[in-house]
């Protein structure tokens, strides 16, 4: 079935290596992604048509393009054009940084727009300054209905982080198609065996991230 | 009885609309007035006028004898002394009933945790709801929310309570136990400022009614004599639009 090959030398500790990358590409863009996210999403709702113009015209850009496309242009292309010469790991986190942004602020847009006028009126009444009703009212209620989006984003992040190895990032999907070619006269079935190992490792990382996004669903669920 | 709240030449407008013009209107300590007038005659502008949720063109609004609107001091220290309930209950949906009740009097007064939660649950079993303090808005019927809302208020010990049509957004059959709060917190002397559209309840409870129209004060009378013998042309067809022959 081609899983000997994953027990020849150390092609496991390689694919969790390739993991592991993968990870990390997607942690340091979505933690990029929620702080930027939140503090455009915030500003959105200010109001100002020109800053609410370059939001949208930003937001629909990004989602637009195809995730490949906007990799090719800034690994390759800011390197030609602007003579900046960025790793492939730096190039992968701003694009990747770029989409999350550009969805955070979205859901944070929306979640302050969701919360009715009287919250922050009844808070005001009873005495509150404005910097209190944020963080004892109105914060609070915005995490809670953006938890579940936001980590929804995480594992569509880790899933789109098998695009990085065509700018040259070694990844999990990398390291499995090198353990097979340098396989293939011995285990030619290697294929299978990798690419399923590779499902499976996909499958352990979202499962539980996807589990938890349906439970803060559900317990915040007013 | 001394004066409480008093407002003076009061007017409010959007740019050249005039909502409110010229109120003047003084609130002695423990009295109960209720507003009642045609919708749109700007009765719950001028509540949000006494706590400054708006801005007024003209005129002041006092507490014991301090301007508060035009407000020149810190808005939210003068809404610690003036509570107000909204038509629609606006509890904190993350908050339990307690939780709600206790965070502005820890949070805003430094009330210790245990004796805000105290008060709270003797607060609520006067209203009934003890047994609910751990429960959690979206599990309260719509009267159950309205009911937490006034004591919620009342924990922040205010001089003036503003209701402003707090039965407007509830089921028929919920407003009984709502207004029958609001009729014991009169009957404990609090200073009340109520609009509403419920005739029989304004009547039990008012010491004083005010009938506005058009945003002015057109008559105001104690209930007995408003609803039995109203001067103006324009308060006899307004109650005569309410009544069914």
């Amino acid at each position: 079935m081609g899983f000997e090959v994953l027990v020849k030398g150390n092609n496991l500790l390689r694919l969790f290596m390739g993991l592991y990358i993968a990870l990390k590409i997607s942690f340091i863009s979505v933690f990029i992604s929620i702080i930027l996210g939140v503090v455009l999403g915030t500003v959105m709702t200010l109001n100002n048509r020109i800053i609410n113009f370059i939001c949208r015209l930003y937001l629909e850009f990004i989602r637009i393009m195809p995730q490949m496309v906007l990799l090719f242009l800034c690994y390759f292309g800011a390197t030609k054009a602007l003579g900046i010469n960025l790793s492939a790991e730096t190039a992968a986190v701003i694009v990747f940084s770029l989409w999350g942004t550009a969805e955070m602020s979205d859901l944070v847009r929306g979640a302050l727009k969701a919360i009715p006028t009287a919250q922050y009126e009844s808070s005001y009444a009873l005495g509150f300054t404005v910097f209190q009703t944020y963080v004892f009212v109105i914060i609070p209620q915005i995490i809670r209905r953006m938890l579940p989006l936001s980590i929804n984003l995480i594992t569509r992040m880790i899933k789109t982080t098998s695009l990085i190895m065509m700018i040259g990032i070694v990844e999990v999907l990398k390291v499995g198609q090198q353990i097979i070619e340098a396989n293939r006269k011995s285990s030619p079935n290697a294929a299978f065996g990798v690419f399923a190992t590779i499902f499976v490792l996909y499958f352990v990382v979202c499962w539980p991230v996807s589990l938890l996004s349906k439970y803060l669903e559900k317990k915040w669920e007013s | 009885m001394s004066e409480i709240l008093k407002i003076s030449k009061l007017t409010k407008s959007y740019d050249d609309l005039v909502i409110l013009k010229d109120i003047d209107l003084t609130i002695n300590k423990g009295e109960v007035v209720v507003i009642v007038g045609p919708s749109g005659c700007g009765k719950s502008t001028f509540l949000r006028c006494i706590n400054a949720f708006e801005k007024i063109q003209e005129g002041e609004v006092s507490l014991d004898g301090k301007v508060i609107n035009p407000c020149k001091g810190k808005l939210n220290e003068v809404r610690e002394k003036i509570g107000m309930v909204f038509q629609s209950y606006d509890l904190f949906p993350h908050k339990s009933v307690l939780q709600n009740m206790t965070l502005a009097p820890i949070k805003v007064k430094k009330v210790a945790k245990k004796e805000a939660e105290k008060e709270a649950i003797e607060l609520l079993s006067r209203v009934g709801l003890a047994s609910k303090k751990n429960s959690y808005p979206r599990q309260l019927s719509g009267g159950q929310k309205q009911r937490v809302a006034i004591v919620r208020a009342l924990m922040m010990h205010p001089e003036v309570l503003l209701l402003d049509e707090i039965t407007a957004a509830l089921d028929p059959e919920m407003v009984r136990e709502v207004l029958e709060v609001v009729i014991n917190l009169a009957k404990e002397g609090r200073t009340m400022i109520i609009v509403t559209h419920e005739m029989s309840f304004a009547r039990a409870v008012a010491d004083r009614m005010v009938f506005m129209d058009g945003g002015r004060i057109v008559e105001e009378a104690p209930p007995e004599e408003f609803f039995e013998r109203p001067k103006t042309d324009r308060l006899k067809k307004f109650l005569a639009s309410l009544a069914y022959n």
